[in-house]
C-alpha cells in the first residue's frame, strides 16, 4: 500500500455496505475525498517503529473481573417491549430476513 | 474411481450456568418469550457486559477433559456482523486466544451408531482444534414476511468446539458426538441436548478421489437436530457429492441446509460478500488469566468414560460389555454403582441394570432417573438369588412386580409367599408323604431309573405349594431312597 | 438569584434549611426560561420529574453530601424514564429504562436529577454543532459554540442554569467545552468512574466527569460518582479518597511539568500569552516550573482518530431499528431496513466516523491502522509514564485556540480534529485532567481560556489540588458571562 498516489485509498461503497449504511453517490464521493485526506494524515503511524511494542487494548490493565455466576431478575416484559418499533406477541418484530 | 470424505466439525455447546454470560439474567430453556432480559442482553445503550466466572471455568474444565492445552492467558474480541438475533450487532467471542487448544477425542465403539458397531476396529482419535467461549444470539422466528424473536437465549454462554478435519465417515461423526456429549454431561457442564439446541453442530465436508493430497471442495452443513440427522445429513452429502464428481461436475462452495423431513440437503442463498468480521480485543472486558484458577478447576475433574469403564472391569469385574453399556450414561454408571457397592456380585446387580431395567424403562420410555426400582433394591434381589431364598425364575417375577409396583423384592417375597422352604423337618415330612404315595416310582428308582426321582420330586413340590428349595428336596429324596 | 450558588453553596443552603430542594429547583427553572431561548444547552427539561423529587428531599433529613442539589445530566447518560437521545435522529423517541451507575451514585448522595444537556451527536464532536436538534450557543458570544462535545453542560454551567453537571470525555469533550465556556472540567482517570448506563462512544477512551463552577464543586461531584462498579469491567477497585480534602494544600515547592511539544505553531498567540501569565502566577505560588517532553504528541491525533472511531463503528452497530430507536418507513426487508435506518439515524460526522472506524477495522488493513495505533497509544503511555517522574502534575493549555464561531470549521474535519491535540492524549493514556478558567482573550470578543492541568492515574488529588490553588488566587471563575 503506498502513500504517495492521488488516488483513492478508500473504497467508500465496500465500507458503507459492511456498515450498513446507505449513502448517495454525493456523499460517497464527499467521504472518500475527506477520509482519503484524513487517512493521509494517519499514514504518518507507519513511519514509526513499533518493532516489539505491546498493542494498548485497556487503558489501565487488569486481569479476571469476574461476575459471581447469579441470576438475578432482569425488565419487566413491558419495558423490555417499551421501545420497540413494531411488536406483536410479546415478540420483536423486524421484516422479512433474507439469507446472506 | 473411489472416494474418500473429509469431514470438520463445528459444535457449539450451551453452558449449564444459572446466570448468562454476561449479565445475570436467568440461564433457562422454555420461558415464555423476552422475559429472561436486562438492558445488557437486549444491547441498550450504554449497558456493559461482565464475565460470568462460572462460564470461563466451565470452559477451562472442558478443555482439560479433552486433553486440551489450557492458554495460559485469553482475551475476548468482538465478531462485527449484522443480524436481527444479535443485538448489538456483534458477537462477543474469542478470535485468536481461546480458552483452550488442540485436544482430542478417542472414538470408543460403544459410541457409534449400533448397526455399525461390528465394522469399529481400532480406537480412532480426532483432534480438537481449540474450544472457545461466546454468546448466543437470540432465537427467531421466520414468518412469510416478517421474522419475531425472542431474545431470551441471547447472551447464554456458548462454547464452540473446533475439530481437526480427522473424520472420514458420518459413523465416525456420529461416534464424536456421542463420545462428546457423553463428557459434556460427565462434566455437568451442559445439558448438551441437541434437541433443544443446546449442542449444534455445523459441517464442513469436502470429498475426494482416494490417493489425492488436496482437499476437495469444503461445503458446510447445517440444521441437524440430532446425532443421527448429523449422520444422515452426512451419509446425504457424501452420495451426493460424489455422484456429482463421478459425473465430472465441479461443486461449489456453499453453505447447506438439512432437511430431516425430506432427507435431502439444500444450498442456502450464495454469499454475495465473503465475510469481513473485524474482529478486535473487546474493550470492555478484561483479559483472563488461567493460572489463577487452574487448580480449582482441576479438581473438579470427573471420573471420565473411559477411566470409569476400566474401574468397572478391576474392581467390579465387570465384562467389557456390561461396563460399555453402564459408563455410556453417567447416571446409569451411578445407579449401578450404588446398587453394587453393598453385593457380593457386582456383576450380577451389572446384567439386572444392562439387560432387564433398560429393557423395562425404554419400553415404559422412562429416564434412569423416573426409574421405579432404586439400585438398592437390585442389590436385595441379588442377595435374595445368592442365598437360594428365592430361585432364578422367581426372581424374575420379583423384577417384573418391583418395575409395577416400585416395592422392594423383600416385600413382593412376603406378599406374594414366594419365598423357598429350605426347613429340614418340613422338607422331610413332604418327601416322607411322596415317598408313601408312589411306591412305584421308589420301585423304579432303585431298579436304576433315576429319572424316576424328578416325579417324585415334582409331588414333594406339589405337596409344598412350590416352595420347597429343590437343590435341597434332591439330597433328601436320595438319602432316603438309599438308606 | 439562586441560580448564582456554586455547588458547595446550594448543598449549604439546604444543609442549613435557608433554601429548600424545591425553591432549588425552581430557581433554576426560571433561570433556563429566562435563558434558554438565547443558549439552547438543554435538550430536555424534565421540571416536573425534577419538583417531585425534590419535595421528596425536603421531606428526608440533609444528611447526603448533595441533599436536594440538582444536577444536570449531558444525553448520553441513561437515567431511567427519561430520554437518553445522544442527540441523535436515531434516539429521538427513545426512553431510558434503566439508570447509569453515576445516576444512582448521585442519588445515593442525595442529589437531584435535573435536565438533559445538549452535546455533539453520541458525542462525536468538538463544538455541539453536531447535534440533531439544536445549536448551543457559548454564553460568552452567542456567534460562537460552547466547545464540544458536552457543549450542553459547559454552556449551562457558565451561564447558571445548573450548579455542575456530568459530561464525559473521550478526547476531550468535557475539557475543551469548559474551558470554552470559562468553567471547570474534569476528566477522571479511565476506571475512576463507572461507565455503565454511558452511551458508548469509544469504549476504551469514554469517562463521565464534572462540568461545575469551581474545583471545589468539582471535587464534590466526583467523591459522589467515583468508584468501582460491578458492572463495569474495566472500572478499578483503588480506594476513593474525599477529594475535597486535599483542596487549600499549599502548592508550594511541587513541581509542575511543561511539555515542550505543547507550545509549539499551531497554539494561537493569544491563547499563549495567557497561558504563560497563569504558568508564571505558578511560579509566584512557588510551584517548580520544568520543562518536559512528550515526544509522541505529533502521533496523538492519528493514533485517537483509529483507536475512538474503531470502537465507535462497532459500538454504534447496533443503532439498527430492531429493539429501540428510529426505524425507517416500510423497509422492505432486514437489509433494507439497516441501510435505510442508519442512513437517515446518524447525521454526517457519525457516518463519517462509522465509514472510518470500519475501514481501519477491515480485512487487510487492521494491522496498518488499528493494531498499529495501539502500538502507538502504548509509546504515548509511556510518554507520560516517563513524564510523571520528573513532575507532580502537568500544565498546557487546553486547546489551542478559543472558542470559534459557528461553521468556522464545519468544512475540513482534519482541522477540527487536530484541534483536539492537547486533550487527546490524556484519553489515550488513561489519566486524569482538568481544565480551569485562566484569563480572557479580549478580542474581537471577551472569550475564557482554559489551563490544563494533567495528572497521573489516579492523581485527581493532585490536579484538583493544583486547580483549587490556582483558583483560589486568580479571578477568573468568578466571571460571568453578560446574558
Ligand atoms: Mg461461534
Ligand atoms: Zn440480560
Amino acid at each position: 500500500m503506498s502513500t504517495n498516489n492521488s488516488g483513492k485509498k478508500i473504497d467508500v461503497a465496500y465500507v458503507a455496505q459492511l456498515a450498513r449504511l446507505e449513502l448517495t453517490g454525493e456523499e460517497r464521493v464527499r467521504l472518500a475525498g475527506q477520509l482519503d485526506r484524513i487517512l493521509e494524515y494517519v499514514d504518518q503511524l507507519r513511519q514509526l517503529n513499533v518493532d516489539g511494542i505491546e498493542p494498548t487494548a485497556h487503558a489501565i490493565p487488569q486481569v479476571n473481573v469476574f461476575r459471581s455466576d447469579e441470576a438475578r431478575p432482569g425488565l419487566p416484559l413491558k419495558e423490555a417491549l417499551k421501545n420497540a418499533p413494531q411488536r406483536m406477541n410479546d415478540l420483536f418484530v423486524v421484516p422479512k430476513v433474507v439469507e446472506d | 474411481m473411489d472416494y474418500e470424505s473429509v469431514i470438520g466439525l463445528e459444535v457449539h455447546v450451551q453452558l449449564k450456568t444459572k446466570s448468562k454470560m454476561f449479565c445475570a439474567c436467568q440461564n433457562k430453556y422454555g420461558s415464555p418469550p423476552n422475559t429472561q432480559v436486562c438492558p445488557v442482553c437486549l444491547g441498550l445503550p450504554g449497558t456493559l457486559p461482565v464475565m460470568n466466572e462460572q462460564a470461563v471455568k466451565m470452559t477451562v474444565l472442558t478443555g482439560m477433559m479433552l486433553g486440551c492445552e489450557i492458554s495460559p492467558y485469553s482475551k475476548f474480541d468482538r465478531k462485527n456482523y449484522f443480524y436481527p438475533d444479535m443485538p448489538k450487532n456483534y458477537q462477543i467471542s474469542q478470535y485468536d486466544m481461546p480458552l483452550c487448544k488442540s485436544g482430542h477425542i478417542d472414538l470408543v465403539k460403544e459410541c457409534y451408531p449400533k448397526d455399525a458397531q461390528n465394522q469399529v476396529s481400532a480406537a480412532k482419535r480426532i483432534g480438537i482444534t481449540r474450544i472457545h467461549l461466546e454468546e448466543d444470539v437470540a432465537k427467531s422466528f421466520h414468518l412469510e414476511t416478517t421474522s419475531s424473536i425472542d431474545f431470551n437465549r441471547a447472551g447464554t454462554p456458548l462454547m464452540e468446539i473446533v475439530s481437526e478435519p480427522d473424520i472420514n465417515t458420518p459413523e465416525e461423526a456420529f461416534a464424536y458426538l456421542s463420545t462428546l456429549r457423553q463428557i459434556l454431561l460427565y462434566g455437568k457442564v451442559s445439558d448438551a441436548d441437541m434437541e433443544k439446541g443446546q449442542m449444534r453442530c455445523d459441517c464442513n465436508i469436502s470429498v475426494r478421489p482416494v490417493g489425492q493430497k488436496e482437499f476437495g471442495t469444503k461445503l458446510e452443513i447445517k440444521n441437524m437436530n440430532t446425532i443421527s440427522g448429523v449422520r444422515r445429513a452426512l451419509a446425504y452429502e457424501i452420495q451426493r457429492q460424489t455422484g456429482c464428481l463421478k459425473k465430472g461436475e465441479n461443486l461449489t462452495q456453499e453453505t447447506r441446509r438439512w432437511d430431516e423431513a425430506a432427507g435431502q440437503t439444500f444450498g442456502m442463498r450464495s454469499k454475495e460478500m465473503a465475510h469481513d468480521y473485524r474482529y478486535f480485543p473487546e474493550p470492555d472486558l478484561m483479559p483472563v488469566d488461567t493460572a489463577v484458577f487452574m487448580n480449582e478447576v482441576k479438581s473438579w475433574l470427573p471420573e471420565l468414560p473411559a477411566a470409569k469403564k476400566q474401574r468397572f472391569m478391576s474392581d467390579y469385574r465387570l465384562t467389557d460389555y456390561n461396563a460399555g453399556v453402564l459408563v455410556a450414561d453417567l447416571e446409569l454408571a451411578n445407579f449401578f454403582e450404588v446398587g453394587a457397592a453393598p453385593g457380593k456380585n457386582p456383576n450380577a446387580v451389572a446384567n439386572w441394570v444392562v439387560n432387564d431395567l433398560l429393557r423395562d424403562l425404554s419400553e415404559s420410555k422412562l429416564a434412569i432417573a423416573q426409574s421405579p426400582i432404586k439400585p438398592l433394591d437390585i442389590a436385595e434381589l441379588v442377595e435374595f438369588c445368592e442365598s437360594g431364598k428365592i430361585s432364578s425364575r422367581q426372581a424374575k417375577d420379583v423384577f417384573v412386580e418391583m418395575f409395577k409396583t416400585g416395592k422392594m423384592p423383600h416385600r413382593i417375597i412376603e406378599e406374594k409367599g414366594l419365598s423357598q422352604v429350605s426347613d429340614a423337618a418340613a422338607l422331610e415330612t413332604w418327601c416322607d408323604e411322596a415317598i408313601a404315595a408312589n411306591p412305584q416310582s421308589v420301585e423304579a428308582y432303585k431298579s436304576g431309573k433315576t429319572t424316576a426321582l424328578n416325579h417324585l420330586k415334582g409331588q414333594v413340590m406339589k405337596l409344598s405349594k412350590g416352595k420347597a428349595n429343590p437343590k435341597t428336596v434332591d439330597g433328601i429324596l436320595i438319602k432316603k431312597l438309599s438308606a | 438569584m439562586a441560580h448564582r450558588l456554586s455547588l458547595r453553596e446550594a448543598a449549604e443552603n439546604i444543609r442549613q434549611r435557608k433554601l429548600s430542594s424545591v425553591e432549588l429547583v425552581q430557581a433554576l427553572h426560571t433561570r433556563i426560561r429566562k435563558i434558554e431561548p438565547k443558549l439552547e444547552a438543554f435538550l430536555h427539561d424534565d421540571f416536573d420529574l425534577a419538583v417531585k423529587q425534590a419535595a421528596q428531599r425536603d421531606a428526608q433529613p440533609a444528611d447526603g453530601p448533595l441533599h436536594g442539589v440538582p444536577v444536570a445530566i449531558k444525553d448520553n447518560i441513561s437515567s431511567a424514564g427519561r430520554p437518553c437521545t445522544c442527540a441523535s435522529m436515531m434516539l429521538k423517541d427513545y426512553v431510558a429504562p434503566y439508570d447509569a451507575t453515576v445516576i444512582r451514585k448521585l442519588e445515593t448522595a442525595g442529589a437531584v436529577v435535573f435536565g438533559r444537556l445538549n452535546m455533539d451527536e453520541f458525542a462525536m464532536g468538538s463544538s455541539t454543532e453536531n447535534s440533531a436538534f439544536q445549536k448551543t450557543k457559548n454564553p460568552w458570544d452567542l456567534a460562537r459554540i460552547p466547545g464540544g462535545s458536552s457543549g450542553g453542560a459547559a454552556a449551562a454551567v457558565a451561564a447558571d442554569e445548573c450548579f455542575g453537571a456530568l459530561g464525559s470525555d473521550t478526547g476531550g469533550s468535557i475539557r475543551q467545552p469548559a474551558a470554552f465556556c470559562g468553567c471547570v472540567g474534569l476528566k477522571p482517570t479511565y476506571g475512576r468512574v463507572s461507565r455503565f448506563g454511558l452511551v458508548a462512544f469509544a469504549s476504551s477512551l469514554d469517562q463521565i466527569g464534572p462540568v461545575t463552577k469551581t474545583a471545589y464543586d468539582s471535587a464534590l461531584l466526583l467523591n459522589a460518582i467515583s468508584g468501582v462498579d460491578p458492572m463495569d469491567s474495566s472500572s478499578l477497585p483503588q480506594p476513593v479518597p474525599d477529594y475535597t480534602k486535599y483542596l487549600g494544600r499549599d502548592i508550594k515547592g511541587l513541581k509542575l511539568g511543561l511539555p515542550k511539544e505543547y507550545f509549539i505553531e499551531g497554539l494561537d498567540p493569544r491563547v499563549k500569552q495567557v497561558i504563560d501569565q497563569a504558568i508564571r502566577h505558578f511560579g509566584s505560588l512557588g510551584a517548580k516550573l520544568v520543562e518536559i517532553s512528550l515526544p509522541q504528541t505529533p502521533h496523538a491525533v492519528a493514533t485517537y482518530y483509529v483507536i475512538a472511531t474503531a470502537e465507535a463503528s462497532s459500538n454504534l452497530a447496533r443503532y439498527d431499528g430492531v429493539r429501540y430507536g428510529l426505524r425507517t418507513e416500510k423497509p422492505g426487508d432486514v437489509l433494507d431496513m439497516y441501510f435505510r435506518t442508519r442512513a437517515e439515524g446518524f447525521g454526517p460526522e457519525v457516518k463519517r466516523r462509522i465509514i472510518l472506524g470500519t475501514y481501519v477495522l477491515s480485512s487487510g488493513y487492521y494491522d496498518a491502522y488499528y493494531l498499529r495505533a495501539q502500538k502507538v497509544r502504548t509509546l504515548i503511555r509511556r510518554d507520560f509514564e516517563k513524564a510523571f517522574t520528573q513532575c507532580d502534575a502537568i500544565l498546557t493549555p487546553t486547546s489551542p485556540t478559543v472558542a470559534f464561531k459557528f461553521g468556522e470549521k464545519t468544512d475540513d474535519p482534519l482541522q477540527m480534529y487536530l484541534a483536539d491535540i492537547y486533550t487527546i492524549a490524556v484519553n489515550l493514556a488513561g489519566i486524569c485532567g482538568i481544565s480551569v478558567p485562566c484569563g480572557f482573550v479580549e478580542k474581537p470578543a471577551r472569550l475564557p481560556v482554559g489551563l490544563q492541568i494533567l495528572g497521573p492515574a489516579f492523581g485527581e488529588p493532585i490536579i484538583l489540588q493544583v486547580a483549587h490553588a490556582y483558583e483560589q488566587s486568580t479571578p477568573w471563575h468568578l466571571e460571568k458571562p453578560n446574558l
